[in-house]
């Protein structure tokens, strides 16, 4: 291991990290986005949308991250929707991502008993209300650890990007490796990279946890 | 003769085809304590249901103080804040204090400030002896102070009626009395309310009027002595045998 060239590259992974990062959760808020009105199109039973919803939930999870990224970027342009690298990662990213927030909202909303919201709504309480202020942050309790698992899942997949020429992590890596045969320090750097930016994601995770059951939930 | 409350007429309710209840009908009136019973399955739950309209209905109506209550209707929120209803498995929120589920609706369905809310809150929990538990979570309670808390909080919207659906079946032998007591004081302050219970030494202290639910229809209709003392009916007789236990001596048998 050469420290020199370590410290030599470092910027470098800085520069790809930032871009993981930010991508990465751009991605992810947008995934939740759409997980959230999607669970709410299949909660409600809106019509033609659920019908939409479940087969864009279908096609999601049944396809892989890299082939949805050759949709976007090189099968899109061919009907005129031109991307640039960063934008086709996050739309890719969002579009595996809203399956599974989807499914992690819809289970939660699922596990909160009917009779609760007969319950708030024989006090007078409009849907709206009772979804808002009793159903919801019960779900949402529920929801709290699928949900963290699928934002560590998708910051992870971001590693795939480096295929539609993101200069992520991973792409700079692998860059590093084919111009310098630098192997060991260029995957000890990838390594440390990754887990500068999924330990504290964890860590963040388990907290969030503890408190929802602190909070008294779950009777 | 005092004011009705609430009026059922010709009520008719199905499920999925087969008739549950059948043109039904029933008046309450102010300050009337009316208790129904009737075998399990008989419709006793369902018809509270449709009162506040958690059920649709297929036949006849239902008013509260000549106001129709319907399954679709834009005013319903409003209707159901002076329908008080209790439920069988209580129905706190599980993740707010026993003062928020309180505070709730007062404050987000009636507009109410939140001080004097709180302020009315505390006394009715004093009241069921409960004013300590305030800050409680609904899992640190018993079985039958969530129900005198279910109760505080249907009472705290100022209810035209209360609903109590089999409110002490879930409950320990030994938690049913505590919450009993409270819908007897209840009863002495004068509201109006329908109760439907298995419990029967209860139903006939607290009843002003029974009515015994059977085969989708008002079977009898009787004050509380004349129906456990003398009913008019073969099938309230039958009815009332269930609760008895009778058995043969030894050597008889």
């Amino acid at each position: 291991m050469e420290w020199d060239y370590i410290e030599k590259v470092l910027p470098l992974y800085g520069k790809a990290a930032w871009l993981t990062l930010r991508t990465g959760t751009a991605g992810i808020l947008l995934a939740a986005l759409t997980g959230l009105l999607c669970a709410a199109a299949l909660h409600w039973r809106v019509p033609v949308l659920r019908w939409i919803t479940s087969a864009y939930v279908e096609i999601s999870r049944n396809t892989p991250l890299l082939v949805q990224l050759f949709f976007i970027y090189y099968g899109l342009p061919k009907i005129g929707i031109r991307t640039d690298p960063e934008t086709c990662g996050i739309a890719g990213l969002a579009f595996l991502g809203g399956s599974y927030m989807t499914e992690a909202f819809r289970s939660g909303v699922e596990a909160v008993d009917r009779i609760q919201e007969e319950s708030a709504l024989s006090l007078g309480l409009t849907r709206l209300q009772a979804f808002l202020h009793v159903i919801f942050p019960q779900a949402a309790a529920i929801s709290a650890p699928a949900f963290m698992a699928n934002v560590i899942f998708l910051m992870k997949e971001t590693s795939v990007f480096s295929a539609v020429s993101l200069m992520d992590l991973m792409f700079t890596a692998k860059d590093q490796i084919g111009l310098y045969y630098r192997t060991t320090e260029s995957l000890f750097l990838l390594v440390s990279a990754y887990l500068l930016i999924l330990l504290p994601l964890s860590l963040l995770g388990s907290l969030l946890e503890r408190r929802l059951r602190h909070a008294g939930f779950g009777t | 003769m005092a004011e009705t409350v609430l009026s059922i007429s010709h009520l008719t309710k199905q499920f999925d085809g087969q008739t549950v209840l059948e043109d039904l009908s029933l008046d309450v009136s102010e300050g009337e304590v009316v208790v129904i019973v009737g075998s399990s399955g008989c419709g006793k739950s369902t018809l509270l249901r449709c009162i506040n309209a958690l059920e649709e209905i297929q036949g006849g109506e239902i008013r509260l103080r000549g106001e129709l209550i319907r399954h679709d209707g834009k005013n319903l929120p409003e209707l159901r804040q002076k329908i008080g209803m209790v439920f069988q498995s209580y129905e706190l929120f599980p993740h707010l204090t026993v003062l928020e589920n309180l505070l709730l609706a007062p404050v987000k369905a009636q507009k109410r400030s939140r001080n004097e809310v709180r302020e009315e809150a505390l006394a009715l929990l004093e009241r069921v002896g409960l004013k300590e538990k305030a800050d409680s979570w609904p899992r640190q309670l018993s079985g039958g102070q969530k129900q005198r808390v279910a109760i505080v909080r249907a009472l705290i919207m100022h209810p035209e009626i209360l609903l109590f659906d089999e409110v002490t079946a879930a409950l320990d032998p030994e938690m049913v009395r505590e919450v009993l007591d409270v819908i007897v004081s209840l009863a002495d302050q004068g509201r109006t309310m329908l109760i439907v219970t298995h419990e029967m030494s209860f139903a006939r202290a607290v009843a002003d009027r029974i009515i015994l639910l059977e085969d989708r229809r008002i079977l009898e209709e009787s004050s509380p002595d004349q129906f456990f003392t003398a009913p008019k009916t073969e099938q309230a007789r039958k009815f009332l045998q269930t609760f008895e236990f009778i058995r043969k001596k030894k050597e008889e048998a």
